[in-house]
């Protein structure tokens, strides 16, 4: 699985939960402070790619999730 | 400095309209919006029949909104953004701006639908936002949230009485001088098969899945029980003064309200209708005037025989000789019972029905019950006089909770 793809899961999945447009939703954006994802709405993501990609992501590793990158990044050396 | 209280907007989503102007279209056309519930699980059901929502939140709120909130939520706030445009988007210190919202049962088929994700799937795949789907106080919440509330925010729970006391409760806010504006009003969306399955338990259904229309029937010698309905109704309420120097459009005023409980039983009306009667003569107290001022009565009505019967019995106990004149009106016979909303749109119902000085019918009226002594009647919409007149909105819920509400004409 790519990167790219990767991303654009992500993407949709953050765009469902949160309503930020799927064109917005690059590498280097951060979820809370970019994107206005709250911590709610990061546990809805957390558990969306969870479901899609088959791998747990821990709280004690979600909390270092803080750009889109990182969740791409930690999802492909995971899944 | 008067704390006098107008309504200047008002918004609404129920199964007979998505807006306003919809509903009241509707309402005057006595077009009841009940039909079968198009869902497998009624198969099992005594009552298949509700008033779902005639316009799909769904398909007016964006999917990052919904999969948050609840239906019932989801219906309040598409009616208080109604009510916001409609009294002009006020200016208003955030600190002098309140919101009570009220509803019967909160988040129930959230609560219902993560319990099966709960049982399937397991604690770790329940949603972050379900608790706050599923607390009463959601819908008001949200809205407060939505508008930047800050003087207040607040949830009356009478069962079917919900969405009168909210109102009373935010005329109280801008009387006591805690706030200028208040989102007021009641949301309810408990459709599902635990409420329905509870509600006919206790025989308070109708079963007349044959005729869904024809269902709901308040007055009528052959009415069998209440139809659920979901949906809400939203009314800004404001100070006169501060209505009058925004140049608001004043739709109606608040004039009073009286709220007392029965004593009597969980359920079941006091039959005498006492505690129904003291309400709505402490609301003609409250708004300075009498019996023969009221110009139309929107009765709580569900069409359950017991009910119908002791309201009849409270409006003449209270209203005494006036009754024989005034003219009464079961709009549920068209919406189904709202639960915690029903106070909110019928109190709507009541201020249009006096901005154009006409009075809704009650539906499938047929045959009028020999112990229902008031003047109702299903030949379309009655003309109401010119001049200053008053309207009473009644509700009443399980538990014996008896509001009513009282409007007068700008």
């Amino acid at each position: 699985m790519s990167q790219e793809e990767v991303l654009s899961g992500l993407a949709i999945i953050v765009n469902e939960v949160a309503g930020v447009p799927v064109d917005q939703i690059t590498m280097e954006k951060r979820f809370v402070d970019d994107l206005d994802v709250d911590s709610l709405s990061m546990v809805e993501v957390v558990m969306a790619a969870e479901d899609k990609w088959g791998v747990k992501i821990p709280d004690a590793d979600a909390k270092n999730l803080v750009t889109v990158g990182d969740a791409v990044l930690y999802i492909e050396a995971n899944s | 400095m008067s704390r006098e209280v107008v309504v200047t907007g008002m918004g609404m989503t129920t199964p007979v309209g998505g807006d306003v102007e919809s509903n009241w279209e509707a309402i005057l056309a006595g077009r009841p919006g009940i039909a079968l519930i198009d869902e497998p699980w009624v198969k099992d059901h005594p009552a298949r029949i509700a008033g779902i929502m005639a316009v799909d939140p769904l398909t007016i709120l964006e999917k990052h909104e919904t999969r948050r909130m609840d239906r019932s939520q989801q219906s309040a706030l598409i009616a208080a953004r109604e009510a916001w445009a409609n009294a002009g988007s006020p200016e208003v210190d955030p600190e002098r701006l309140g919101t009570v919202i009220a509803t019967g049962i909160g988040g129930i088929t959230s609560l219902m639908g993560s319990y099966d994700i709960l049982l399937e799937r397991g604690p770790s795949r329940i949603s972050p936002h379900m608790v706050t789907m599923i607390m009463p106080n959601g819908p008001a919440a949200i809205v407060g949230l939505e508008f930047g509330a800050r003087a207040g925010v607040h949830t009356p729970v009478s069962a079917c009485s919900s969405g009168a006391e909210a109102i009373s409760y935010a005329a109280r806010m801008i009387q006591s001088g805690r706030a200028d504006v208040v989102i007021a009003g009641g949301a309810e969306a408990a459709i599902h098969p635990i409420t329905m399955a509870g509600f006919a338990a206790m025989r308070a259904l109708s079963t007349r899945n044959d005729d869904p229309r024809a269902a709901s029937r308040p007055y009528d010698i052959d009415r069998d029980g209440f139809v659920m309905g979901e949906g809400a109704g939203i009314l800004i309420l404001e100070s006169e003064d501060h209505a009058r120097s925004r140049g608001a459009v004043i739709l109606g005023r608040y004039a009073g309200a009286g709220l007392t409980s029965d004593g009597h039983h969980i359920a079941q009306p006091d039959p005498e209708g006492a505690g129904a009667a003291r309400a709505i003569t402490f609301a003609l107290e409250e708004a300075g005037l009498t019996p023969a001022d009221i110009a139309h009565v929107n009765a709580h009505a569900t069409s359950t025989p017991q009910g119908d019967i002791a309201e009849a019995a409270a409006i003449r106990r209270a209203l005494g000789s006036a009754t024989d004149t005034v003219y009464v009106a079961g709009t549920k016979s068209m919406t189904g019972h709202l639960l915690g909303g029903a106070g909110a749109i019928e109190s709507i119902y009541s201020i249009l029905a006096m901005r154009d000085r006409k009075a809704p019918p009650t539906a499938n009226l047929d045959n009028i019950d020999p112990e229902i002594d008031l003047n109702v009647g299903n030949n379309g919409p009655v003309d109401l006089p010119q001049g200053d007149i008053a309207v009473l909105n009644n509700s009443f819920g399980f538990g014996g909770h008896d509001v009513a509400v009282i409007f007068r004409s700008v």
